[in-house]
């Protein structure tokens, strides 16, 4: 048999694709029913690109989003775009975004990128505009309303502090557990546009938003937290189907608040605990979340991934695709109006690891 | 004269011992007191919070702090050791756990374990898991 090269990688890709992603051969044929129709996209997310000196940077973080790169450009067919949920930099400087769109840039799509604080805070988002674009927008794409959001903002008296220098800033905003940390905001001018963007959608017109920050509050010590989240939950309740997409937590965790169904998507760089894992202060998951397994730090790439991502008749079906781990779906179940772990939902299915304490 | 003198070394003997019992007494454990406690909590504290400022600080070679991954040290669990560490093949105590960390993640060399570093990053550590019972063993 003479088999050329594009063959040949064409044969090996589905290979691995077999042994990799059973679900991504699923093919995506949907009902098409309705105004929406169904497509899929990828989601990758906080990266933390992380500058040592020079040309050298932390090996681990890179090593995470050029595996999901390479995972992604294998998925088959191929998704319509892919999101990248912020945190690409560690601290928001111009050789880690450089360095990290460097590896973004071999990912075959289209990519649109939120915004998140590790790129923010440093020079108050002026590289990010120069390189990536806006850092609130809106499209839409086969009948689906989507809208990505800077959640990352905060106060302007804290942004405005007087600090040694915006390095410092940027050190202060980046540490998680920081005590003299300040609130993730979405921010009135970003809601009145908001506001406007929603008014001209139809109310029957499924409705994604994409943030940094949850837009829920789960742990404000952390910023698992946004600090006007029932405003922006106040915009999209008149919608029948509307959807948040988040980074920032590093974990899987999902949740349902009245007609908003929500999911977070995992870092490529690291897992974060659950907020009940620090036991000073008290926090409010999700109910329905049925934890990720507890990392195993021998494995590097334990307790991280990327996402791929059915829109089903305008719902999320969230697919995890974890290293070192199974793989995990969570999909929005129209009987009870919620979204569900395929397989572990039930207090009797889960496993040892997902006990996080 | 010379019982004058024998009576003087008698009551030399006499006063050592008394200073000895004074000391001895003073040493007691259970005559500790208020500014004692203060002054051993303060210590702590002090240990504690060097702890804290290194467990925020790049303690390897590329930059990477401990709270990186571990947010005021939650998911470090010194409730749990010793115990046992599959992938090292035995029981272990928590100060070989922050040294694989800062041998792996933060690609450093590790401290002996009684270095005062290693006192300070473990007082960090058990004091933001305060109050949660021992669970030695607990995975």
């Amino acid at each position: 048999m003479n088999m050329n090269r594009r063959a040949f990688l064409k044969t090996t890709g589905a290979g691995l694709i077999t042994s990799v992603f059973p679900l991504s051969l699923v093919k995506i044929a949907f009902g098409g029913q309705g105004p929406a129709q169904d497509f899929s996209f990828g989601y990758i997310s906080d990266a933390h690109i992380q500058q040592i000196q020079g040309n050298n940077f932390v090996r681990n973080w890179d090593m995470g989003l050029i595996r999901a790169v390479r995972e992604a450009n294998l998925l088959t067919p191929r998704p319509d775009f892919f999101m990248f949920g912020g945190d690409l930099a560690q601290l928001g400087k111009k050789e880690e975004l450089d360095h990290g769109l460097e590896i973004m840039s071999s990912l075959r799509g289209k990519v649109r990128y939120v915004i998140g604080e590790h790129d923010y805070y440093l020079d108050l988002g002026e590289y990010w505009q120069s390189k990536i674009g806006p850092l609130w927008y809106s499209f839409d794409h086969k009948g689906v309303h989507f809208v990505t959001l800077n959640s990352i903002l905060t106060y302007d008296s804290w942004v405005n502090k007087k600090w040694p220098s915006p390095m410092d800033r940027m050190l202060a905003m980046a540490r998680l557990d920081n005590p003299q940390g300040s609130p993730f905001m979405v921010g009135r001018e970003q809601l009145t546009w908001l506001k406007t963007d929603l008014e001209k959608v139809n109310r029957s017109t499924p409705v994604v938003v994409f943030s940094h920050s949850p837009i829920q509050k789960i742990f404000k010590p952390w910023n698992f937290w946004t600090e006007d989240a029932e405003r922006v939950q106040g915009l999209l309740k008149p919608f029948e189907k509307a959807t948040v997409i988040y980074g920032h937590v590093h974990q899987i965790e999902y949740n349902q608040i009245g007609n908003i169904t929500f999911h977070a998507v995992m870092a490529t760089a690291w897992p974060w605990p659950y907020p009940e894992s620090y036991s000073q202060k008290a926090s409010c998951m999700p109910k329905l979340t049925v934890h990720m397994n507890r990392a195993d730090p021998f494995f590097e790439r334990d307790a991280t991934g990327w996402q791929f991502i059915d829109m089903r008749k305008g719902k999320v079906s969230m697919h995890y695709q974890l290293p070192d781990n199974k793989n995990r779906s969570v999909v929005f179940n129209s009987k009870i109006g919620k979204p569900q772990d395929v397989n572990y939902q039930g207090y009797g299915s889960r496993i040892p690891p997902q006990t996080h304490y | 004269m010379r019982k004058n003198r024998k009576l003087h070394g008698v009551s030399l003997v006499i006063l050592m011992a008394s200073v000895l019992l004074a000391i001895s007494f003073s040493l007691q454990a259970g005559d500790f007191t208020q500014e004692d406690l203060e002054r051993w909590d303060k210590e702590f504290m002090t240990v504690v919070m060097k702890g804290d400022k290194l467990f925020h600080s790049a303690l390897g070679t590329n930059k990477v702090s401990c709270d990186q991954c571990h947010p005021n040290a939650a998911n470090t669990h010194p409730e749990t050791y010793p115990k046992f560490q599959q992938q090292i093949g035995r029981v272990v105590s928590l100060f070989e756990m922050v040294n694989w960390c800062i041998q792996n993640p933060l690609e450093g060399d590790p401290l002996p374990a009684d270095d005062p570093k290693m006192a300070a990053l473990l007082s960090y550590m058990t004091y933001e898991r305060r109050g949660v019972p021992l669970a030695p063993g607990k995975h």
